[in-house]
C-alpha cells in the first residue's frame, strides 16, 4: 500500500477529503500538565479531528508520556479543559500485556475490552499467527510489541483516537512498515492518532508538535 | 464491560500461577498445626483456643495473598487498559474479588474442617466456625483489596497493607471467633453472627466503589 504524501502544516495532517465534514475527536484548551507539582506542559491547545495524525516530539523527560496519559484520561490535567468526543485506544509505556497469557488470549481479551470482535486477521497483520499459542513471557521484545499493537488492526466500528507511546519501539523494519501502513489507513478511514516517538518513520506523514520548544 | 471476559481472564491468570493460592493455604495449615505443638495436647484447652487460632490463621493467610492483588496488572500496564475512560473500575474489582475468594477463601474454608478435627472441635462448633468463616473470608478479601489498592505502587506496600488491614479486621475477628467461643460456653450466638453478616453486607456495598476509586488514584500517580 503506497504511503500518502504530506501536505500542509496544520495542527495535524488531515487525510480526509475537504468535502467530508470533519468530526472532532478530542479537544484540549489551555491544558497544563504537572508531575509532582512541577509543570511539564503549559497552555497547550490541541484539536484532533477525524483524519488527523500527530507526532509529539521532545527531549527525554519533557512530559510527552505524561501528556499522553492525560489526554487518555488516566491522569487529570492540572488546569485547562479536555473534552473527548470519541472512543480511545491507548498504548502506554507499559504495554499492558500479562506474561502468563498466550498471545491469542491476550489479543482476545484486549479486543473484548475495546468492544470489538477478535478477528484473527489482526494477528496476521503483524505476523503473529504462528505465535498465537505461545505465552507472552516467551516472546522477544519486538514480538511483544507486535502483540501489544495487534488489537489496533481490528476493524473499528466508529472513529477512534489512538494515543501511542513509542509505538515503533523494538520493531524490525518490516514491523515498522506494517505499523506505518496501519496508522496511515486508520487516519484515512476517519480515525486519528497521536504518537510519542523519537524515531523518524520515512514515508509516514503526520504533523509534528515539539513540547520542549 | 464484559464481565465474563474479565472473570475468564482472572481465572486463567490464577490457574497459571497456582502457587499463589497454595502458599497462603500451606501457611494456614502449618501455622494452625504449630499451636498444639507449642501449647500442649490438653483437649480442653485446644478446643478453647481453636476458634481464635483458626480465625487469626485465616486472617493472616488472606493478608499474605492480598497485597499483590493488583500488582502485576499495575506493573504490566494492564490496569491502564482496564481503567481507560470511559471504563469503570467496578467490574474489574468484582472480578478480582470473586476470583480471590474462589482461589483463596474457599480453599481455606475447605481445609478448616481438617484443622478443626486436630483441635477436637465437635460438629456443632465446627459448623458454626465454618459459617463465620463463610461470612468472614469475603470480608477479609474486601478489606485486603482496599488496602492493596491504596498501597499500589508504594514501597513497603506489603507492610503498609498489614498495618492498614489488621485494625480494620478486628471487628470481624472478634465476632467470628467470639461466636464459636460463645457457643462453647453455652451462650447465644445469634448476635455475633448477625453482626458479622452486617459487616459483610456493609463491606459488599461500600468497599468495591472505594477500591475502584483507589485504583484510579494509583493509575493517575
Amino acid at each position: 500500500m503506497p504511503l500518502m504524501h504530506c501536505k500542509g502544516k496544520g495542527a495535524a495532517i488531515r487525510h480526509t477529503g475537504a468535502a467530508m465534514p470533519t468530526q472532532l475527536l478530542l479537544e484540549a484548551q489551555d491544558l497544563r500538565v504537572e508531575r509532582s507539582g512541577r509543570p511539564l506542559v503549559e497552555g497547550l491547545d490541541l484539536r484532533l479531528a477525524a483524519g488527523d495524525a500527530l507526532w509529539l516530539r521532545g527531549r527525554n523527560g519533557c512530559g510527552k508520556s505524561t501528556l499522553l496519559r492525560t489526554l487518555a484520561g488516566l491522569r487529570a490535567p492540572a488546569a485547562g479543559r479536555l473534552t473527548r468526543h470519541a472512543p480511545l485506544r491507548y498504548l502506554g509505556h507499559a504495554r499492558g500485556l500479562r506474561d502468563e497469557l498466550t498471545v491469542q488470549e491476550q489479543f482476545e481479551f484486549s479486543a473484548q475490552l475495546a468492544g470489538l470482535r477478535p478477528d484473527a486477521a489482526a494477528l496476521r497483520h503483524f505476523g503473529l499467527q504462528r505465535l498465537a499459542r505461545r505465552p507472552l513471557r516467551c516472546l522477544s521484545a519486538g514480538q511483544r510489541q507486535r502483540a501489544a499493537l495487534a488489537p489496533l488492526a481490528l476493524p473499528q466500528q466508529q472513529a477512534t483516537l489512538w494515543l501511542l507511546d513509542e509505538p515503533f519501539d523494538a520493531l524490525d523494519p518490516e514491523g515498522v512498515q506494517q505499523l506505518a501502513e496501519l496508522l496511515q489507513a486508520h487516519a484515512a478511514a476517519g480515525g486519528a492518532w497521536v504518537a510519542v516517538s523519537h524515531q523518524a518513520v520515512p514515508g509516514l506523514c503526520a504533523a509534528e508538535r515539539r513540547l520542549d520548544a | 464491560m464484559n464481565g465474563s471476559a474479565l472473570l475468564m481472564r482472572e481465572a486463567r491468570l490464577a490457574g497459571r500461577s497456582p502457587q499463589e493460592a497454595l502458599l497462603p493455604l500451606a501457611f494456614f495449615v502449618l501455622a494452625a498445626a504449630l499451636f498444639p505443638l507449642g501449647i500442649g495436647p490438653e483437649p480442653e484447652r485446644l478446643r478453647e483456643i481453636a476458634p481464635g487460632v483458626l480465625w487469626v490463621g485465616a486472617l493472616l493467610a488472606a493478608l499474605l495473598s492480598l497485597h499483590t492483588l493488583f500488582d502485576a496488572d499495575h506493573r504490566s500496564g494492564a490496569l491502564d487498559q482496564l481503567l481507560l475512560p470511559p471504563r469503570s473500575g467496578l467490574p474489574l474489582v468484582w472480578a478480582k474479588l470473586a476470583l480471590h475468594w474462589l482461589s483463596h477463601g474457599l480453599p481455606l474454608l475447605l481445609t478448616a474442617p481438617l484443622l478443626a478435627l486436630m483441635f477436637g472441635l465437635n460438629a456443632a462448633d465446627l459448623g458454626l466456625l465454618l459459617l463465620t468463616l463463610l461470612l468472614g473470608t469475603p470480608l477479609l478479601s474486601l478489606l485486603g483489596a482496599l488496602a492493596a489498592a491504596l498501597t499500589l505502587g508504594l514501597r513497603h506496600a506489603a507492610l503498609l497493607n498489614l498495618l492498614l488491614v489488621l485494625p480494620l479486621a478486628v471487628p470481624a475477628l472478634i465476632f467470628g471467633s467470639g461466636a464459636v467461643a460463645a457457643q462453647q460456653a453455652g451462650l447465644p450466638v445469634q448476635g455475633h453472627v448477625s453482626l458479622l453478616a452486617a459487616l459483610l453486607l456493609l463491606g459488599l456495598l461500600g468497599l468495591p466503589p472505594a477500591i475502584a476509586a483507589a485504583l484510579r488514584i494509583a493509575v493517575a500517580s
